[in-house]
């Protein structure tokens, strides 16, 4: 590709941007860029997005502040009052509930860019990390208000994570008591949940946002395929150009979603009934899931710990064996990518469907799961010739497709009472 | 001379970074301290009157919800008060009259008539509240419930 550039295709003139606001934004980059980062399959402006949709994020979160009343009494009716009551009050609130899910998302496929170009390493290492904890703030953030409406489904869902919490050996009941102020969901929670979600984790997230985009700024920018190939050209118009698209783009499928689909508002929560199948928001349903088949201190510390000790863990295990940049670190990696995709949705179907017939118990099920997955790493070592990134590209991707398959399972699959569905038509 | 100014710089940095931790601690103690603080609740002992043992029939069991408790009288008159939370993660369970079980709606666990276990994922009985029998009526306290691995004959209580 790079050899056929028309070297004049990259000569346009600048965009005129005037005004303060224009021009900070420009010095969030830098003045030139490689033309390998320009291609839109090089990072999907994921970055880039999840950026806009926090800033839409926090423009509607200030405009529904002044109507919300953080209590028990007026949670429910101020957020109806303003949906029936304000013109484009019920679209202000879809903009920032379909903000806050793609967000969630979009984040994730970010994660999952920057690990499979392998962009995580040596000077990005960093990065990486800031990242994950952006991640972490963004799915708490996302959480905490997910109680404000205060409906039946939010009560009940955070009400089970709060006993989640609780199952955590030594420490469970102070943790569950820090997050919900009281021994059940009530007032003091709600209170706890909104500042929560209004103040400690915009301000936390805003500080590292910023060392965030620094870092990007400090590692030259996005890593590239080829970073033998050194052709620079001007930020202004073609990446700013590019950015302005995939804004108005991103605004427009916003704008469609907020139209045509209402944030969901269920009658008022009522402690003394549960509803029928409480399902946790759907980027937990996977948790919620994995509790069904292990016991709560498997489920909520062993697994996350391990999960998280290999997502930190993993820059600083490479040397010089890798290949930056590229996709899937070599065409053998990303054969092994899909083939462990392919290997890890038929291995989690499996095994749930075993448990739902009560054939398995928990420790036989985790352990036909450790030692299948070695096998998987055996199989891929010898017969798919994988080498040392390759088996952390394996690892990271049976995580991942786990974990959504988990997910779909939990929100396709699961109907009355959280029986699952494909047994009922079985049999 | 060169050692000696690195030397003087490194206290200085030394100094310079325990103040930031003892800082953050603080920050971070202050923070949690905040957190931790509960109503204080006044220990006394308050009993829900259930009413007259005369109004339960045997074999029957009775809800009252909005103290979160199933009161069942055994075949033989002995009470059993259970509490309405499923043990695994604490969502209010529904008694089937039919099946004679309880269920819970949010992770599918059933309990039997006792309280016992009937399908994972939960792992323990029911808690159970203590029930006190004065002059034919029957008092519950439910600020104290008890956990139980299994049902037991000796959790009755005979008037």
């Amino acid at each position: 590709m790079q050899s056929n550039i028309n070297n004049n295709a990259y000569d346009n003139k600048a965009i005129p941007l005037k005004g303060v606001v224009s021009k900070f934004f420009l010095h969030l980059h830098p003045a030139k860029i490689n033309v390998q980062a320009l291609k839109y399959n090089r990072t999907f402006g994921l970055g880039g997005i999840a950026a806009l949709l926090i800033i839409i994020l926090v423009i509607t979160g200030m405009i529904l502040r002044f109507v919300y009343v953080p209590s028990i009494k007026g949670a429910y009716d101020s957020i109806v009052n303003y949906q029936n009551d304000v013109w484009f009050g019920h679209f202000v609130r879809n903009i920032h509930y379909w903000s806050g899910m793609l967000l969630v998302v979009v984040m994730f496929m970010h994660i999952l860019r920057v690990f499979y170009s392998n962009s995580i390493y040596f000077e990005r290492r960093k990065n990486w990390w800031y990242g994950l904890v952006i991640f972490m703030l963004v799915v708490s953030a996302n959480f905490t208000g997910y109680l404000l409406p205060w409906d039946s489904l939010s009560y009940w869902a955070v009400t089970i994570i709060a006993n989640v919490f609780k199952s955590i050996p030594f420490c469970g009941n102070w943790l569950s008591g820090i997050l919900l102020g009281a021994d059940q969901v009530d007032e003091t929670t709600l209170m706890r949940f909104y500042h929560f979600h209004i103040g400690l984790i915009p301000v936390i997230l805003f500080i590292v946002l910023i060392i965030h985009f620094w870092l990007v700024r400090k590692a030259k920018g996005v890593t590239v395929a080829n970073s033998s190939l050194v052709k620079m050209v001007s930020v202004n118009p073609n990446l700013v150009y590019k950015e302005i698209v995939v804004s108005l783009l991103v605004l427009i499928v916003l704008f469609l979603l907020s139209l045509f689909f209402n944030a969901p508002l269920n009658e008022k929560s009522n402690p003394l009934v549960s509803p029928q199948s409480v399902k946790a928001p759907w980027y937990f349903i996977g948790f919620q899931e994995l509790l069904l088949h292990v016991s709560p201190i498997v489920g909520i510390v062993v697994i996350p710990l391990i999960i998280c000790l290999f997502l930190f863990g993993v820059p600083l295990l490479v040397k010089d064996d890798i290949n930056v940049g590229v996709w899937f670190n070599s065409v053998n990696g990303k054969r092994l990518t899909v083939l462990s995709v392919i290997f890890s949705v038929i291995l989690t179907f499996v095994i749930v469907l075993l448990q739902s017939y009560n054939i398995i118990n928990q420790w036989f099920l985790i352990g036909i799961y450790t030692i299948v997955v070695i096998l998987w790493f055996f199989y891929s070592v010898l017969y798919l010739k994988a080498g040392r990134v390759e088996l952390y590209i394996v690892t990271f991707t049976i995580l991942v497709a786990t974990y959504i398959t988990l997910i779909i399972i939990g929100l396709m699959l699961r109907g009355e009472g959280m029986s699952f569905i494909l047994k009922q038509h079985i049999g | 001379m060169d050692e000696i100014r690195i030397k003087k710089i490194n206290r200085r940095k030394f100094i310079k970074r325990l103040i930031v931790i003892i800082l953050s601690f603080e920050v971070f103690y202050l923070l949690l301290a905040t957190l931790s603080i509960r109503r204080k609740k006044v220990k006394q002992l308050i009993l829900f009157e259930a009413g007259d043992i005369s109004n339960f029939e045997n074999g029957q069991v009775y809800l009252f919800s909005s103290s979160h408790f199933f009161l069942y009288r055994f075949n033989d008159g002995g009470f059993l008060a259970m509490l309405n939370k499923c043990t695994h993660l604490g969502c209010v369970i529904s008694y089937s009259e039919k099946n004679k079980r309880f269920d819970c709606p949010c992770h599918a666990s059933s309990f039997d008539i006792n309280g016992d276990v009937l399908s994972s994922p939960a792992t323990r009985a029911l808690d159970i509240l203590p029930i006190v029998i004065d002059r034919g009526k029957i008092y519950v306290d439910v600020d104290n419930p008890i956990h139980r691995d299994s049902f037991d004959i000796s959790q009755l209580k005979y008037a």
